[in-house]
């Protein structure tokens, strides 16, 4: 379970984010909706830490994954990204092959053994639905690779690290419509062993795949609730505005 | 209808512009490679002097190093030269004196045409060299040709000495050896410290540091080089020779230390623009699969930006080659063939600017340094072509 607690986020001066409170769920599909620039990829970026990188950003509240604090000191973050993996909104992978791009993780961690690796490679490979296209291919750089294939590939990549929980910041919008179903299929499909975010823009998309639906305006966390009353019986006027394509 | 004729003005004036720029390229390359190349073929003999040897011999023509080593007793039987196996008796007009008396001669040298008439036809081991105008049909010896200069010649001899008498040397090798060994010394040097710098500057310092080195490595392209030679002459030359004991401190490590820094900032410029290229998108996916930011580095940005750094290292390899004034200051000028570092060493570069102002204009001497400008320009353009090659690779990709 990933527990938000009273989150505010600063970029310099900038509040990106207003007391954020939010629980969820393990083994299920949340997707986080909302106009642009509300703060959906913000908030997805703080549960692995991955706004760290930018240069004075201030964050109040708390952030639990598995009941630990993810912002205390004694955290390691490089532990804390391989327990929650990210799945960005353009592939991409690495200028390397397809075999090294799954195994890199695995590699960083220090895994020498290379017959475990060349295993683990392979499932993450078969488990992001890719396998059939790409066993004869491995060599290959992964950057021929269609768009589809790669941002499969990145979810192996991924995959290969064994997290628990994965963020996806719209891994289909950069996508054609073939390859997105292919994703889309591919997230239900991994639900039942991990805990998926799911930031989107495609209100069928979250309709589809999401368990749980965050509506998010001007950095505030306006409705969180089952998908299917978020989209069919939301309680804000705001929240049926937008999913029903009156602004946003 | 004025601003049509304006317009065509101006189209005109940028064109003419940049034929000029064209044509006086061009003929400058032509103008080096026709005065280089008229060297080869050209013989390296004192004007005026000729080599003769007794009939019985078979010899017919010898390299001018071989020449230069019978000069020298280096070469002293004639088997070393693939003929009998008898010792080389030489003898130039400092020894003739030696074999014959002062009536032989004659009180105003009038006979001495006689005297090496005489002794190459009786000593079959004789070697003899001459002024030309000794050879009548009288002459009872044989003449010997000196090769002329080649291409082989050029790149296998070992030795310049382009005055030597009677006959010149002019073997590039200690010249290309001194060039390539303080140019890679001086790429060892400047490779890890500018892309340890380059590194730090784009993926470790804040901003604000970043905008204070900057503008420093620029400030380091913009010496000249006459005062990295004095540095080194007055800093550098003076440790080497402390630190090694040595008894002069002007040596290729000196070359390779001043070299060494002026590349820095052409290695560091280029390779942190190709660390800065490198697509945040990949720094975040090594970093979001708990990658440390030094594996991320090492595993994910230098490999992505790798061919930005070949070049960076390739064209920092190419200013040290060509750049002259410093190197001619440490240095030391010794044409050796070494790979010592704590020897002196005399670079291409350094001998053009050294020796042209000594060489007769149109003599040998002056020619074989346009062949030398010739050669550093092959190198210098292959350097460039490979750059060009190497970047329009990855322009592709
Ligand atoms: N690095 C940054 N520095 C400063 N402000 C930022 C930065 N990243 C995002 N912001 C601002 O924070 C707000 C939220 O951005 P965020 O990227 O989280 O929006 P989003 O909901 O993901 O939008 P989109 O749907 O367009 O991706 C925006 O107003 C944005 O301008
Ligand atoms: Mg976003």
């Amino acid at each position: 379970m990933i527990q938000i607690k009273n989150v505010n986020f600063y970029y310099k001066d900038f509040h990106a984010l207003t007391d954020i409170n939010m629980q969820i769920p393990d083994k299920a599909v949340t997707a986080f909706i909302g106009p642009s620039g509300c703060g959906k990829s913000t908030l997805l970026r703080l549960i692995n830490r991955m706004n760290d990188l930018i240069d004075g950003t201030r964050l109040t509240g708390n952030i639990l994954v598995e009941g630990q604090d993810i912002y205390d000191k004694k955290v390691e973050v490089e532990e804390l990204r391989k327990k929650v993996g990210m799945v960005f909104q353009k592939p991409n992978p690495f200028p390397k092959t397809i075999f090294e791009n799954v195994a890199y993780g695995l590699r960083v961690q220090g895994m020498k053994n290379e017959s475990e690796i060349k295993d683990r490679v392979e499932d993450a490979i078969k488990k992001a639905a890719l396998w059939s296209e790409v066993e004869r291919i491995l060599n290959n750089n992964a950057t021929n690779l269609s768009g589809g294939q790669q941002q499969r590939l990145c979810i192996a990549r991924c995959l290969a690290v064994e997290p628990h929980v994965i963020l996806m910041d719209e891994p289909a919008s950069a996508l054609d419509p073939i390859s997105t179903a292919k994703i889309e299929e591919l997230v239900l499909d991994l639900k039942s062993k991990y805990t998926i975010v799911i930031v989107t823009h495609n209100m069928q998309q979250a309709l589809r795949i999401s368990d749980n639906t965050a509506f998010f305006y001007l950095g505030e966390l306006v409705e969180y609730n089952n998908t299917r009353d978020i989209f069919h019986n939301p309680a804000q006027e705001k929240t049926k505005n937008y999913v029903t394509g009156q602004f946003g | 209808m004025f601003k049509k004729l304006s317009q065509k003005i101006q189209v005109s004036i940028l064109a003419i512009c940049s034929l000029a720029t064209s044509v006086t390229v061009i003929l400058i390359i032509i103008f080096l490679f026709s005065e280089g190349i008229s060297f080869l073929g050209m013989k390296p003999t004192e004007e005026g002097y000729v080599l003769a040897v007794n009939t019985k011999n078979n010899l017919s023509s010898i390299s001018p190093e071989l020449c230069k080593k019978v000069f020298d007793q280096e070469v002293d039987n004639w088997s070393q030269l693939g003929e009998k196996d008898m010792p080389i008796e030489l003898v130039n007009s400092d020894q003739i004196a030696t074999f014959y008396s002062e009536e032989a001669i004659g009180s105003e040298m009038e006979y001495l045409d006689t005297c090496y008439n005489d002794y190459v036809s009786k000593h079959e081991g004789a070697f003899a060299v001459m002024p030309k105008n000794y050879v009548t049909s009288k002459f009872k010896g044989r003449i010997v040709e000196v090769q002329e200069n080649s291409i082989a010649s050029l790149v296998t001899g070992r030795e310049w000495f382009p005055t030597a008498k009677p006959i010149a040397q002019f073997g590039i090798l200690p010249l290309l050896m001194g060039t390539l060994i303080v140019s890679l010394g001086a790429i060892l040097i400047a490779l890890p410290f500018g892309l340890a710098c380059a590194i730090y500057m784009s993926e470790i310092a804040k901003k604000g540091r970043r905008k204070i080195m900057k503008p420093l490595v620029e400030l380091l392209a913009g010496i000249p080089s006459v005062v990295y030679g004095f540095f080194g002459l007055i800093v550098i030359v003076p440790l080497i020779q402390k630190l090694f004991h040595l008894d002069v401190g002007e040596t290729a490590l000196a070359g390779s230390i001043i070299l060494g820094i002026m590349a820095l900032p052409t290695i560091i410029t280029i390779s942190e623009d190709a660390l800065r290229n490198v697509p945040n998108a990949m720094r975040e996916a090594s970093l979001a699969m708990g990658a440390t930011k030094w594996q991320t580095i090492y595993k994910v940005v230098i490999p992505y930006a790798i061919s930005g750094i070949t070049t960076a290292a390739v064209l920092g390899i190419g200013r040290a080659i060509g750049e002259t004034m410093a190197v001619l200051m440490v240095t030391g000028n010794a044409a050796n063939v070494t790979f010592n570092y704590l020897k002196p060493v005399r670079t291409i570069p350094a001998t053009i600017a050294a020796e042209l102002g000594e060489a007769p204009s149109g003599g040998i001497h002056f020619k074989a340094l346009f062949a030398l400008g010739c050669i550093l320009f092959l190198i210098t353009m292959s350097i460039n072509l490979y750059v060009n090659f190497v970047s329009k690779r990855r322009g592709v990709k």
